[in-house]
């Protein structure tokens, strides 16, 4: 039985809602069944922004979790505020760029991605969440970066999808990344957060 | 009749929508033509959607200056034949009584959308079902009786707004959607193509003007005290119709279920997940959820209970406003439980669990 529940979080700006929306066209590409949640209420005024998106091959109970199986931080907010969240054995992947001190945890893995950085160096800092989402499927492993990419179509309104092409770039630089550790390490020297752990190790 | 979620295939179909967003795709689907109302958080995507698609398919969104003229142009809309629409939550919806018990008495079909935020009073935008008795037994004065769908899903609300129009129009009698802020908010994907593209059908009864043809009159209140006594009594015999045609409900592992749970709505979705935890743990649980809130399906879980269970708990994200009904349909026949209180408190699975367990044991 598949059951994957993931939170995605960061500051209001960082795309985090598109990133949730894409990752639920991804399952449902992927034949899954899907529940997105956005923030909502008072949290949503704070100027944090989170959701959460829960993936089966079973129908779905709850659309609201209190755990989950993965963090995707895009801040360090997130990190401090949802890393205790996290089951033991699940994964947090965190922004590199902007988590300076990442969980201290041991019971999960805890997964390095730079990619604010990434998509300077692309020259498009606004792709960061895309980056991120190509690093978050490399650990999720049920949703494949066909499936994923084939959701930006419905996601982004008609006047962006051109820059499908872009963003689709993204996805793989981030996919990549991870795949390619070595080059990881390479980012990771630059990167600010200094302080974590080897990337990709539990 | 049991209800299976999400069995269709087509995955280049599927949309993902919020729920607020599938009732707006399931009206307009049923030839939906007029939405009035006033704004209120949790439904605003409800409202949204409206005020962007209704002007493309031909129909008219119209923001009123109040929940009190919105289900007042609701009804002018209704009287004039056309499929219509409006939507609140809580305290918008209280403003709607007398435009409700008006609708009903008029016999106006219309379609009324819900979506609870926490109460009482001015309450706050968190999600509850608070407002299930406002729903199921009126909210306005007089006799009348509004049919109630309790949807759990973002395709059961386009689903069952889709169908709500059409029993408007069969019982010639408002339908409420009675929704809550985590189904509007939430997204799911949904499949649309499955139901036809529908126009409002003619409706001989309608005020559209006469014509050469013979006057056609809709009331509020009748003239004499004998028309009035009739009136009821052809209402009353509308209700039982109601009562016994569609009566509607899911009931998953009952069949040798010892303890069952009721619950309708977003809190069936985390109950759900509690039951089979249990049920994974060798307890006889199972879950019993109305989709019909008005009728309640009182003789399904009358026969369900007669197989042997011999308790039920009641999980609402209110303070029990559903047990009544709950123990009308048993008669004393099972032990009943509630568990949950309003205000916007989020049930944990683990939390109905525990509350499972606990009477499991005892």
């Amino acid at each position: 039985m598949i059951l994957n529940e993931i939170l995605i979080a960061g500051f209001g700006g960082q795309g985090i809602m598109l990133m949730g929306k894409l990752l639920a066209y991804g399952a449902i590409y992927k034949g899954l069944e899907v529940t997105f949640y956005p923030s909502y209420g008072p949290e949503m005024r704070g100027g944090t922004a989170n959701c959460t998106v829960v993936i089966s091959d079973q129908r779905i109970g709850s659309p609201v979790r209190n755990e989950f199986a993965y963090l995707m931080a895009m801040n360090q907010a997130s990190v401090d505020k949802f890393s205790e969240r996290i089951k033991p054995g699940g994964v947090i992947v965190c922004n590199a760029t902007l988590v300076e001190s990442p969980p201290e945890r041991r019971d999960v893995k805890i997964v390095k991605i730079p990619a604010n950085q990434i998509a300077m160096e692309m020259e498009n800092p606004q792709v960061a969440n895309m980056v991120a989402m190509g690093g978050l499927i490399h650990e999720l492993k049920i949703i494949s970066y066909e499936s994923l990419t084939k959701g930006l179509v419905r996601v982004l309104p008609q006047y962006r999808h051109n820059l499908i092409p872009l963003n689709e770039q993204a996805i793989q630089k981030g996919f990549e990344a991870l795949e390619k550790k070595l080059n990881l390490e390479g980012y990771d020297e630059q990167s600010k957060g200094t302080n974590c752990d080897q990337p990709g190790t539990v | 009749m049991v209800v299976e979620q999400s069995t269709y295939l087509a995955v280049s179909e599927k949309n993902l929508m919020s729920g607020n967003e599938a009732i707006g795709e399931g009206a307009i689907r049923a030839g939906c033509q007029f939405f009035f109302g006033y704004p209120i958080t949790p439904q605003n995507e409800l409202f949204e959607f409206m005020a962007q698609m209704l002007p493309q398919t031909g129909g008219t969104f119209l923001q009123s200056e109040s929940e009190l003229s919105g289900i007042n142009m609701v009804y002018g809309a209704a009287a004039g034949g056309g499929r219509c629409m409006t939507s609140s939550s809580g305290p918008g919806f209280t403003l709607m009584g007398e435009g409700l018990t008006t609708l009903a008495t008029a016999q106006m079909p219309a379609v009324v959308v819900c979506v609870t935020r926490a109460g009482p009073g001015l309450g706050r935008i968190a999600s509850a079902q608070s407002d299930y008795r406002l729903a199921t037994r009126g909210g306005g004065h007089g006799d009348y009786q509004c049919l109630v769908l309790g949807p759990a899903s973002a395709q059961e609300l386009y689903d069952l707004t889709y169908e709500a129009f059409e029993l408007a129009d069969r019982y010639r009698n408002p339908v409420i959607i009675l929704s809550d802020a985590i189904l509007g908010q939430m997204m799911e994907p949904v499949v649309t193509d499955h139901l036809p593209r529908m126009k409002t059908p003619p409706k001989e009864w309608a005020v559209r003007g006469k014509g050469t043809n013979p006057r056609k009159v809709i009331k509020v209140a009748p003239h004499t005290d004998e028309e009035l006594i009739d009136w009821n009594r052809q209402l009353k015999k509308k209700y039982q119709l109601m009562q016994d045609n569609e009566q509607r409900y899911e009931a998953l592992l009952t069949r040798d279920a010892e303890l069952i749970v009721v619950a309708f709505g977003s809190t069936a979705r985390i109950v759900l997940d509690s039951v089979l935890r249990a049920r994974n743990e060798g307890m006889a649980v199972g879950m019993f959820r109305p989709i019909s809130l008005f009728p309640y399906p009182q003789k399904a879980l009358e026969e369900i209970v007669r197989q042997g269970t011999r308790k039920l708990l009641v999980v609402e994200a209110n303070n029990g406003q559903m047990v009544q009904d709950v123990r009308l349909a048993v008669c004393g026949a099972a032990e009943i439980a509630h568990y949950g209180f309003g205000g916007g408190h989020i049930f944990s699975p683990y939390e109905i669990y525990r509350e499972i367990r606990r009477l499991g044991k005892s």
